[in-house]
């Protein structure tokens, strides 16, 4: 059972506090996209070995959201961080560089 | 045979007696007994049955990891199946039974399997109940089922309370042995918030049994002393009865109490399951030892030559006159020593060691017992008891050289570190080559949230087996733990233990080294499921190479014991059957918990009425009061209707239905969904939810929603009133508040998160209550001054009214098609609002109805439900919902999946209403047919039942239906199957059944 810290109210509780919400960082296919851009993005999500981007919600705690960074092998958490966002932020990205080099995750390195 | 001795027993209280009864016999222990000792005083060496052969099964160990001797405990609601004797501690009135048995444990009708198992071998089952096909459910699965299982299941209720408890700890020891002890020593000292828990009721783990010497005194004395230490430390909490059940992420680990199990009458749970957050974990689990495979080492009498030694010192039991010993290290001779002071024959030392054994040997020796190096045991005679022992050399293919007579047999194959915990959470094991066991890798410890190891293993468990080295390990290990948490270790050293010098340990897999099969169908290497070392290398000759195969195919280490003692036996044969080292074959995965802990642990005090609190409405007494008949939606609790006296609960539904058409209804609406979505932005964001236009509508008006997730598929549906310019309210379905509110976070949070709208769940803020029938308006005008007339308060119009001095708001929305109002008060004025209609409606013969009602009045009117029109695969074109689509907007959430090729399929089932040829009631759920088969060669359909009632309006069975095409074949009669094998016939006609043009409603 992982423990998460809610980067919007600054608690560190247990998984069962928050709900998972799956891959983070979607970029939203409306009308007027094509059939393939709008199945990628409502199907095609990604579950790596290694570091992974992930919406959780603070459920049973102030119900909001917000993404974590975390190694799906070892559960490593590398940090959460504000889900209004449309990609890691930077200082997430270095903390991940220095453990895990030479890593990548869809259109991040 | 087995029996007490006159002296000794380091735990008993041999003052006192305890009774206890085994399969209706009236025996004796003293308390500090386990059962199983207590058993054994009583000679009772037999106690059970194995699982597929019904062979006789006698106690093995002394502890956790005993495979055999489970018995069926207490009566009632007390009952409980597959309990360990070795853990049991005995109480006064403590009842058991045997198991796997019948009619007798001594005479058994199964165990003629026993004579027919050469024709049962690993992968017999799959072999045999194959063929042919039909034979599986009517003859080969109900005779499996029959033989299935050892003990009993529990008929009656149990009446014990079980709890949960939190804690949150730096440091939290597992195993109260000496490592244990000197590791909670070690980080309490350091200033640690230390959790030391022992799963026995004593302190101190083997080594008061297996001695030494520490600092100069005796083990026992460190041990107390530490003890006591810890117990005056502030920071540091001891538990025994408490087992590590497992170890999970980040440092969560699962405690698993025996709080009374020992004193089933004094006050408290049962147990209590401890859910532990723990900066560091120190496995001070200890080692057990495993069994050594020769013929006949299932027979009762043939003991873990640890258990016969903890028997003799802890209880004060000889488990036999004369004991021969087999080994393959030192420790065994602990044993024989041990029995030899306490005055008990020890005829022969087998030591399948050319070399023999060090300093222990040359003890034994010197006390006079005889010690056959080379040699190992060819078979043990005997069926029920032991007999005696045919000796042959080890290295050879059985040949008796001489037969002993004993009744007893202590083996020792070595020692495996209990790695369990270590590798719950991902620990890495190394295959240490010189001591022939697994040991963990401490280079590879589980990893916490900070991608550090967060477990240590300390002492025995690390494989450290030596009192000295292990102590010294230990005291490493809680300082470690301490570091690591943020403390600072002294410089204390850790105490010294007297180093004891020894020849090493010898892997034998097998006893002799060349037996044939003769022995090796008899060489057991799990005792509670009947695997033997043929059965491994069968399962290795099949194709089973990897271990987890063979493990499921044989069935070895899937007992309830889940192979403490057989797995690195089976898995050492394996290697050696796929002739490659053993860490090649590696080890099954270690899975929680580590012994099997109740299900109602588990749960806790999560049962009866705290195991889902349920939500009641401001007026659920009123309507307790009145008899509902009630319906749980969600956690909520509605009246399905209310039954007069001696009315059934169909008729009391049909009478609601017509007296609210007739005269005057009244629905408890309090449980609907109510969201207030609040903001410049709000219009904008509804239009974005909804999939009609909200932005349009007015204030002071009301318009029905339809709401579709991204998939396009329909979830919810209600009518939104616009409060004011910013202001909207929502009305979702009962079972859908929490999760529409939790939809709208999400797209306002994750993707809209610049717009600016705030939202609110504010169902249980609210009473609402469903006044509905031709004379509602005239009840509602009594209530109030204000104008609430057809012109002020048009249909879909709201308006803010003082009805008796309460404020309330009034909606004139009908989900009946009646003219129908729903007022809203503060939920502090449910009751009040509730009785002033009943009194007020009470001239007009005011009729409370129920969910049922309301559902066959909505299907009369052709309205949809969700979650009966609606399963999740359903979109609103499906359901001809086409007027409730916005054609301008360019976007809503589910337009774009609404485009995807199979959602606009014109092949998809489309909504009609069903009206059956004979007036009778379709069943739920039926399927239309069509012609023809399909690949599976089943019956083709064209289309299904959604919601079917009795309508008491029109005096026939009602439905509504998705049908292939179903629009355009109005008129068509279908048929529907049903179970019982008749056919129903119902016509496709138009879904809305009464009052087409709305004029009821209108009014």
């Amino acid at each position: 059972m992982l423990i998460l810290t809610c980067p919007c109210c600054g608690v560190t509780g247990e998984e069962t506090e928050f709900a998972p919400g799956g891959e983070a960082h979607l970029k939203r296919f409306g009308p007027g996209s094509t059939d393939d851009e709008f199945h990628g993005y409502l199907f095609e999500k990604v579950n790596p070995r290694g570091v992974h981007f992930e919406r959780w919600r603070h459920a049973n705690g102030c119900g909001k959201w917000f993404h974590a960074a975390r190694c799906t092998v070892t559960l490593e958490v590398f940090g959460t961080y504000s889900a209004q966002t449309t990609e890691p932020p930077q200082d997430i990205k270095d903390r991940i560089s220095a453990k895990r080099p030479g890593w990548s995750w869809r259109e991040f390195a | 045979m087995s029996t007490r001795l006159a002296t000794g027993g380091r735990l008993l209280d041999r003052g006192r007696s305890t009774e206890f009864t085994f399969n209706g016999k009236r025996l004796r222990g003293h308390p500090g007994d386990t059962l199983a000792s207590a058993l054994l005083a009583n000679d009772q060496m037999m106690v059970g049955r194995s699982f597929k052969y019904h062979r006789p099964r006698g106690i093995v160990a002394s502890g956790a990891e005993e495979p055999n001797a489970l018995v069926n405990m207490g009566e009632g609601a007390r009952f409980e199946p597959n309990q360990r004797t070795t853990t049991t501690e005995l109480f006064d009135g403590l009842t058991c039974a045997s198991q796997n048995h019948w009619p007798s444990l001594e005479f058994d009708v199964g165990a003629i399997n026993a004579a027919f198992a050469r024709f049962l071998p690993a992968g017999f089952y799959y072999k045999m109940f194959i063929h042919p096909r039909p034979f599986w459910k009517h003859v080969y699965e109900p005779f499996i089922r029959q033989s299935a299982g050892l003990g009993k299941a529990p008929r009656d209720r149990d009446e014990d309370t079980y709890e949960h408890f939190h804690a949150f700890v730096d440091v939290l020891v597992i195993g109260g042995g000496v490592a244990g002890l000197q590791a909670a020593r070690a980080a309490g000292q350091a200033g640690a918030r230390v959790l030391l828990i022992e799963q026995t009721a004593h302190w101190g783990g083997r080594a008061p049994v297996d001695g030494g010497t520490v600092g100069g005194a005796p083990v026992d004395k460190f041990v107390e002393e530490t003890v006591a230490e810890l117990e005056a430390m502030d920071n540091v909490t001891l538990r025994r009865r408490l087992m590590g059940a497992g170890v999970y992420d980040h440092g969560y680990v699962l405690g698993y109490e025996r709080v009374t199990d020992h004193a089933p009458d004094a006050p408290g749970p049962r147990h209590r399951l401890w859910r532990i957050r723990a900066g560091q974990v120190v496995t001070a689990t200890g080692a057990i030892e495993r069994p050594l495979s020769f013929s006949g080492n299932d027979v009762p009498g043939v003991m873990l030559a640890s258990a016969v030694r903890d028997y003799a010192v802890d209880y004060g039991i000889s488990v036999g006159d004369r004991t021969v010993i087999v080994t393959n290290n030192d420790d065994a001779y602990r044993t024989a020593i041990i029995l030899r002071n306490l005055g008990l024959e020890v005829p022969a030392i087998l030591d399948a060691r050319a070399g023999g054994g060090g300093a222990l040997a040359d003890e034994a020796r010197g006390l006079g017992i005889r010690i056959e190096t080379g040699k190992g045991i060819a078979k043990v005679k005997g069926g029920k008891r032991v007999e005696g022992v045919a000796i042959c050399a080890q290295a050879g293919e059985g040949a008796v050289l001489e037969e002993i007579a004993c009744d007893a047999v202590a083996m020792s194959g070595g020692w495996s570190p209990v790695v369990h915990l270590w590798s719950h959470c991902g620990g890495k094991l190394n295959w240490d080559e010189a001591q022939a066991h697994f040991r963990p890798d401490t280079d590879r410890a589980p990893t916490g949230a900070d991608g550090t190891g967060f477990v240590i293993p300390a002492g025995a468990a690390n494989g450290e087996l030596d009192l000295a080295a292990g102590l010294k390990d230990a005291d490493s290990a809680g300082k470690a733990a301490a570091k690591a948490t943020g403390h600072k270790p002294g410089r204390k050293a850790a105490p010294k233990a007297e180093e004891q010098a020894g020849n090493p340990i010898e892997p034998i897999w097998m006893m002799p080294q060349g037996a044939g099969i003769k022995l090796r169908m008899k060489s057991w290497l799990d005792f509670q499921n009947d695997v033997k070392v043929s059965d491994v290398q069968l399962a290795a000759r099949e194709g089973f190479e990897s271990v987890e195969h063979a493990k499921r195919y044989t069935t070895l280490g899937m007992a309830t014991d889940q192979g403490k003692l057989s797995n690195i036996n089976g898995l050492a044969i394996l290697s050696d059957a796929l002739n490659q080292p053993i860490p090649q074959t590696g080890t099954t995965t270690f899975r929680p918990p580590y012994t099997p802990i109740s299900l109602a642990s588990i749960a806790g005090e999560a049962r009866d009425r705290t195991f889902q609190p349920i939500r009641r409405t401001p007026m659920h007494d009123r309507h307790e009061a009145r008899g509902a008949y009630w319906e749980p939606v969600g956690a909520w609790r509605r009246p399905y209707c209310f039954p007069r006296d001696g009315e059934s609960i169909d008729d009391a539904v049909q009478r609601e239905v017509a007296a609210t058409r007739e005269r005057l209804g009244l629905l408890d609406a309090s449980t609907l969904g109510k969201i207030i979505v609040k903001g410049p932005d709000a219009g904008r964001f509804l239009d974005m939810l909804y999939t009609n236009m909200m932005s349009t509508l007015k204030p002071g008006r009301c318009r029905y929603g339809l709401m579709c997730n991204e998939n396009g598929f329909l979830m919810d549906d209600g009518v939104v009133a616009r409060l004011d310019e910013d202001t909207f309210l929502c009305h979702t379905t009962t079972g859908g508040a929490e999760n529409v509110h939790g939809h709208m976070e999400e797209w306002l949070q994750t993707e809209w998160w610049d717009w600016k709208v705030y939202t609110a769940n504010i169902t249980e803020q609210y009473a609402q209550v469903g006044v509905v029938g031709p004379n509602a308006r005239k009840t509602l005008q009594k209530l109030t001054d204000d104008d609430i007339s057809a012109e002020a308060l048009t249909f879909m119009g709201w308006a803010d009214v003082t009805l008796n001095g309460i404020n309330a708001r009034l909606f004139r929305i009908s989900f009946s098609g009646e003219l129908s109002y729903e007022v809203a008060v503060p939920a502090s004025q449910g009751c009040a609002l509730w009785d002033m209609l009943l009194e007020a409606g009470n001239e007009y013969g005011v009729t409370p109805y129920g969910t049922e009602a309301l559902h066959i009045m909505r299907a009369e009117k052709g309205f949809i439900m969700i979650g009966d029109e609606t399963d999740g695969t359903v979109i609103p074109q499906d359901l001809m919902m086409h007027w409730a689509i916005s054609k301008k907007k360019e976007d809503y959430i589910g337009k774009r999946a609404q485009q995807r090729s199979h959602m606009t399929d014109p092949a998809r089932w489309k909504l009609v209403g069903l009206e059956t040829v004979d007036g009778a009631v379709l069943p739920d759920g039926a399927y239309a047919t069509a012609e023809g088969h399909n690949a599976n060669g089943q019956r083709n359909v064209q289309g299904r039942v959604t919601s079917t009632y009795h309508s008491p309006t029109l005096g026939r069975g009602i439905a509504m239906g998705l049908v292939l095409n179903g629009p355009d074949r109005m008129g068509e009669v279908l048929d529907f199957p049903k179970v019982d094998g008749t056919v129903m016939q119902a016509r496709i006609v138009d879904q809305v059944f009464y009052d087409k043009d709305g004029e009821k409603q209108n009014v």
